[in-house]
């Protein structure tokens, strides 16, 4: 099996670098954190990569807007490689402020060609704050890689833009597509219908991530880099209290690391 | 010619920050308002072409999905009332500084120094309001200190326009230094240090001074003779240098001061035991350096420590709240970074003590005239906790533990606790990671943010008490992303080996952290015209003791200089030889090639006089209340359960990020709901090891009201008890003391404090449990005048917060405080005396009853002889798997700790009395309420049960019930008669409403 190699972007305040590349490590990833500076400098390439991932955290402060202001140094100074790195049909993964970079970069879109301009975006939670709180997820994109073989999740949400957002005919082209990749629902699985606090931002049809036509590029708000461990879960002691008295053996891993051995598996 | 780019949420969108006003004017100031729409405004003071702006616009402000903007010009007149607030000049603006930036790198251009980019906002009301209305609106969403505001009818807007001038700071070049003469009357002396240097008389005849040195006779005599044998008078740069040095936050000047007869109070009980228990402890001794540097350092786990700090930042936040706070917190962050060769972050908490948020009689005021009202409760409450958000969040650092705590005594000054756990390698490049040193010749390397004149007079100003006169230049506002870089670059030049020493700029700028570093070489000398500044126009005294923030002083040795340099401006950080570190035994300074000071360095840091004090104390005699014996506690407990100090916080957790980094085991909220507060937090610092550190701490300020020693002595043993809750090993608890006094001048003051720190000296020495750091306020004191314009004083209660920081071995085996399942089996471990004393049952009565609290006498007494134990036997049952639950009976007493394993479960609890433990004639109300330390409740699985009670055997133990499937929490007598008998979701009803905003 190949070891892919993931870049984890760090500088500016992305500061999930640390916990994405465990992930990537714990999922069998080579992973390393390149500072966005270097890229531009040509210290590092990404063409040397198959894994590029935006981690979470708040890359200037979300001054102007989230994810705007490194979305725009980004792309300004690293367009082409990021074209070549698409065309390589390689893996792009962006999470919360990574999300928010990636859709301001416009690799998040409906449209045939990415990178072609902003055509989504994420934006202010609808309660006006920022927010801290597990949400149940379901996986409803065909062709994404990274959420391939799962159909719900459990997930922490951390952020105050992350309602994505669109006009209606860009949502439908999303929907028909196949990219809207994880929606909010209820613990039962049923949709959450923009019901607050299950939809935590208001995003219409409950979209928390999207992918690109292709299921490669793929962009959401919920972080699974913070459910690595059984114990980040915030009813594990409950649900280890039970197994252990029912005699079964307790987990260690927590289910964000699906998404990660996906990305590790397409290079199978 | 400045440009201006307006950016507004399309009409059709939401607008959530003005959702969020409009909800806030009905709250708090019952207006009522149509719409409001909030436009952001960058005002750009840079020639641009009109294709470059419009790039920007398009490009870089404005989303092109949901907001619509314009180049100068009013992006939307749909308002009948605007409020515009920018910044004052010289005001960090962190919005303009990434714009600034990110124009900079879109354009590919450079701004010059001088050249800059403001941003500010504008509110767009629409409704029937007068202008008083509107400036209650504008008094809701800005500052005087650090806000300009302009209010416009649309009338006024259409004829006059709306947009600010650049913020723009224009000063006079200034070289000044002055030489200050000391040879003056015990009278003249006393005004300088209190009132500092005379900076120019007006033609009215009018002095004006520089604000206070907080240097008493006794200081200004020493430094006079100091003077008198160089036969010279001292530099404005020297006087100001050396009030820095020697302020009681530096200094702690009254800890450190021979109080009755005893020398010193810190030496006598907090660093006598830690020194005793150390010694005990032998080769299990886990303290690796404490007291010593930034942040306390302890062993963690092989090949890693741990440091902790916590800081207080009351005085600035009561000004401005949010700059305040988030100085604070950005600012104890540097304190790990600084630890050392400087740790990572790995988690932060806080801890506000507030007035009522809910204050409705008027405000006192810091003029006599009515002028200059303090900042309602709830204006402090948002404000803090707001800058405790952006600082923790922004910084990519966990907030996984914090508390609030109200009394109306801390309505004029709040106490804003703030705290940061880091995480070090015990050896780097072979060797120990904790220790540094900065040798002759090492370049003195300053980096992160540029010096302004924000915070001149920080140190001094936390030493005196608020009043009319208080510089606002002392309040300034934290950047957290320009620190993220910092500390990101930091820890790329510590893998490299890039330097050898290390320490933050705090308090008294580079003064202090210079100062500080050259004991370790022996001297430094430092050119202060290298030293980066925000504008031109800063005196050289100004340079030298500014505290501008985010900035870390380095010893690069002079090989690594040029690599040093050449990381920090690949990381976007600004970093600059500044000097050099010697072992001539003097701090020199030079401005201009000149000398501006030159002081021997013992002179500096040791020739200090140390203060001589008195104290007294006598217990007071209060009236102990009458006690209402009733034969149903359900509705007492409900109304308990909504009281501010002990009511749910959720509103605050929520909006700090608490799982970032990824190491959240015991999380702030727990429950079937996650709404629950649990007694401690547990963390995972490294993601590949199974250890855990666990976070909590207490403060009774209220027990003070009776005796101090028992609110200090009751801290400790809650601090500890609430780490053994969560599966902390009791045997591994470190303590931090933070002493927020008031008043300390008076010996009423100082025996309360003498007696609380016997009270820290005793448990920590019965729990052997030692203090690594800790920090003193003792100034919480607020002069002012109330509606009438009498004088009127406002002093915080003496207030003690101890914080622990506790070693988890196995985070697999935590608990929380939840009761698990139905059936399992309910413990109330430890004793129940009559303790209601300063507890919140009584302070609800007397709320009820006289619209004060009631105090009582009987204070909850910490008998650690019988705790230690106690703990010792629930740390291990805990450890072999046996208990469910545990949650920790503090506040409130048992009922409220019922209360919460039953909330948090979502299961009931039936309950009998049962008193084998309890003191004789104890009412129902005094055994559901009192506050007697030193107890549990505990919840087991039926099949766990017998070993459990083994484990605990004789250790006072009592079964009070089963956990049940119906939702209530009901509580009989021997009889069988329910004198509590409550539905959980009235209870968590109650637990919540208080704070649901």
């Amino acid at each position: 099996m190949t070891k892919p190699t993931a870049l984890i972007l760090t500088g500016y305040g992305i500061n999930c670098d640390n916990e994405t590349r465990f992930a990537f490590e714990k999922a069998g990833a080579r992973a390393e954190q390149v500072h966005v500076n270097d890229l531009i400098e040509g210290l590092k390439k990404l063409s040397d990569y198959q894994i590029l991932a935006f981690p979470g955290g708040f890359s200037y402060g979300d001054d102007i807007a989230a994810g705007r202001v490194l979305a725009s140094k980004f792309i300004t100074n690293l367009h082409e490689p990021m074209q070549r790195f698409l065309e390589d049909e390689k893996l792009v993964i962006g999470i919360c402020n990574g999300f928010q970079v990636m859709v301001k970069c416009g690799l998040i879109t409906a449209a045939e060609t990415p990178l072609g301009g902003q055509t989504v975006t994420l934006t202010y939670n609808d309660s006006g704050r920022y927010e801290d709180r597990w949400v149940h997820l379901a996986a409803t994109s065909p062709q994404c890689v990274f959420t391939k073989d799962i159909d719900t999740l459990y997930l922490p949400v951390a952020h105050g833009e992350g309602k994505f957002f669109a006009p209606d005919e860009t949502l439908d082209a999303l929907e028909k597509n196949g990219q809207v990749a994880l929606r909010y629902t209820f613990a039962d699985g049923h949709p959450a219908n923009g019901s607050f606090p299950e939809n935590p931002n208001g995003a219409p049809r409950d979209i928390a991530a999207v992918c690109d036509r292709t299921g490669r590029v793929f962009g959401m708000m919920p972080h699974p880099e913070r459910f690595l461990s059984f114990t980040n879960h915030p009813r594990w002691t409950r649900m280890a209290d039970r197994l252990r008295r029912e005699g079964f053996p307790v987990p260690e891993e927590g289910a964000g690391l699906a998404i990660f051995k996906n990305a590790v598996c397409y290079f199978d | 010619m400045a440009s201006r780019i307006e950016i507004i949420h399309r009409k059709d969108g939401i607008d959530a920050a003005g959702l969020a006003l409009l909800r806030r004017m009905k709250a708090d100031l019952n207006l009522g308002a149509r719409q409001v729409r909030v436009a952001d405004i960058y005002t750009i003071d840079r020639e641009l072409s009109p294709e470059e702006l419009e790039r920007c616009r398009r490009e870089l402000f404005t989303d092109p999905i949901t907001q619509e903007s314009a180049v100068n010009a009013s992006v939307s007149l749909d308002f009948d009332w605007a409020v515009e607030v920018g910044f004052l000049p010289g005001v960090t603006d962190n919005a303009g500084r990434t714009a600034r930036e990110a124009v900079g790198d879109l354009l590919g251009l450079a701004f010059a120094d001088g050249q800059a980019v403001y941003s500010s906002r504008r509110y767009l009301i629409r409704g029937d309001f007068t202008r008083e209305d509107i400036a209650r609106v504008a008094a809701l969403i800005s500052n005087p200190l650090i806000h300009r505001v302009r209010i416009a009818s649309l009338d006024e807007a259409k004829v006059e326009g709306l947009a600010f001038e650049p913020a723009k700071v224009t000063l006079e070049p200034n070289f000044r230094v002055d030489e200050v003469e000391l040879e003056l009357s015990d009278e003249a002396l006393s005004r300088l240090g209190g009132q500092g240097i005379l900076d120019r008389v007006e033609a009215d005849g009018r002095e004006v001074r520089r604000g206070p040195l907080a240097l008493d006779l006794p200081s200004l005599y020493a430094i006079r003779d100091y003077f008198r044998k160089l036969r010279r008078k001292p530099t404005d740069v020297e006087l100001e240098s050396l009030a820095q040095t020697w302020s009681e936050h530096c200094k702690h000047t009254i800890f450190a001061c021979q109080l009755d007869e005893i020398d010193s109070l810190y030496k006598s009980t907090i660093k006598r035991a830690t020194n005793e228990i150390r010694r005990r402890m032998g080769t299990d001794d886990y303290c690796i350096s404490v007291f010593e540097d930034n942040s306390g350092i302890i062993s963690f786990v092989p090949g890693f420590n741990v440091c902790y700090k916590v800081e207080t930042h009351n005085s600035p936040s009561a000004l401005d709240p949010y700059g305040g706070a988030l100085t604070g917190i950005v600012g104890v962050n540097r304190d790990p970074l600084g630890t050392g060769l400087g740790a990572r972050l790995i988690t932060n908490m806080y801890g506000f003590c507030f007035g009522n948020p809910f204050w409705n009689k008027p405000l006192p005021t810091r003029k006599p005239d009515g002028g200059e009202p303090i900042l309602h409760p709830k204006i402090i409450f948002e404000g803090v906790r707001l800058g405790v958000e952006h600082g923790g969040n922004k910084s990519g650092i966990p907030t996984s533990w914090g508390f609030l705590t109200f009394d109306d005594r801390y309505m004029g000054k709040p106490l804003v606790f703030v705290g940061t756990l880091g995480l070090m390698p015990t050896e780097i490049h072979g060797r120990p990671s904790h220790e540094k040193q900065a040798l002759p010749g090492d370049k003195i390397v300053m980096a992160g943010g540029r010096v302004g004149a924000d915070g001149i007079h920080g140190a001094t100003f936390s030493s005196e008490s608020l009043h009319a006169g208080s510089p606002s230049g002392a309040v300034q506002i934290g950047d957290p992303i320009t620190q993220k870089k910092l500390g990101d670059a930091q820890h790329e030049a510590l893998a490299l080996g890039l330097y050898r020493s290390i320490t933050d700029n705090g308090a008294g700028g580079l003064s202090c952290s210079v100062g500080e570093m050259a004991k370790e070489s022996g001297g430094c000398y430092v050119e202060l015209d290298r030293v980066p500044i925000k504008y031109a126009g800063l005196a050289p005294n100004e340079i030298w003791i500014s505290e501008s923030q985010e900035r870390m002083t380095y010893a690069v040795p002079l090989e690594n200089v040029a690599a040093f340099l050449d990381l920090y401006r690949r990381r976007g950080v600004e970093a600059t030889v500044i000097g050099e570190f010697t072992d001539s035994g003097r701090c020199v300074v030079e401005f201009g090639g000149a000398s501006v000071m030159d002081v021997e360095l013992d002179f500096l840091h040791d020739g200090l006089p140390r203060k001589e004090l008195t104290s007294n104390w006598t217990r007071p005699e209060r009236p102990e209340p009458a006690f209402p014996e009733r034969s149903d506690f359900t509705e007492d407990l409900t109304e308990l359960l909504s009281q501010l100090n002990l009511c749910g916080k959720e509103y605050v957790v929520r909006q700090y990020d608490h799982e970032v980094q990824a190491g959240s085991v015991v999380k702030p909220l727990i429950g079937v709901d996650g709404d629950v507060h649990s007694d401690a937090s547990v963390t995972r610092p490294l993601l590949d090891r199974f250890e855990g550190v666990a976070l909590s701490s207490a403060l009774f300020p209220s027990y003070g009201d009776i005796d101090p020693y028992s609110m200090a002595a009751c801290a400790v043993d809650t601090a500890i008890r609430n780490q053994v809750a969560v599966g902390a090993d009791p045997k591994r608890v470190a303590l931090l003391d933070n002493f927020c006094w008031c008043s300390s001048d008076e010996p009423g003051r100082l025996g309360e404090l003498k007696r609380a720190a016997a009270a820290c000296y005793d448990l920590a020495v019965a729990h052997d449990a030692p203090y690594i750091s800790g920090k003193d306020s003792m100034f919480n004191d607020f002069k002012g005048f109330d509606e009438c314009g009498n004088p009127l004083k406002i002093s915080v209660p003496p207030t003690i917060l101890i914080s622990s920081v506790g070693f988890v071995p196995d985070i697999r085996r935590a608990v929380t405080l939840d009761a698990k399942q139905t059936g399992d089996r309910v413990y109330l471990l430890g004793e129940t005396k009559n303790e209601l004393g300063g507890g919140e049952y009584f302070r609800m009565l007397g709320e009820r009853a006289d619209g004060r609290p009631w105090i009582g006498n009987r204070v909850p007494e910490a008998d650690p002889a019988r705790t230690r134990p106690l703990y010792a036997a629930l740390a291990d049952a805990i450890q072999k798997g046996l208990c469910a639950s545990a949650c920790s009976v503090h506040m409130g007493g048992l009922a409220y700790a019922l209360a919460r394993t039953a909330m948090a479960g979502g299961l009931g609890l039936d309950l009998t009395r049962a008193d084998a433990y309890t003191e004789t004639g104890l009412s129902h109300g005094a055994w559901l309420f009192s506050e007697s330390q030193g107890r549990f409740v505990v919840t087991a699985a039926p099949e766990r049960a017998a070993r459990f009670e083994e484990a605990l055997s004789g250790q006072p133990l009592v079964s009070l019930g089963t956990v049940t499937e119906d939702a209530r929490l009901r509580i009989r007598d021997e009889s069988g008669q329910a004198f509590v008998d409550a539905g959980l979701s009235d209870l968590k009803h109650a637990y919540k409403k208080t704070l649901d905003w």
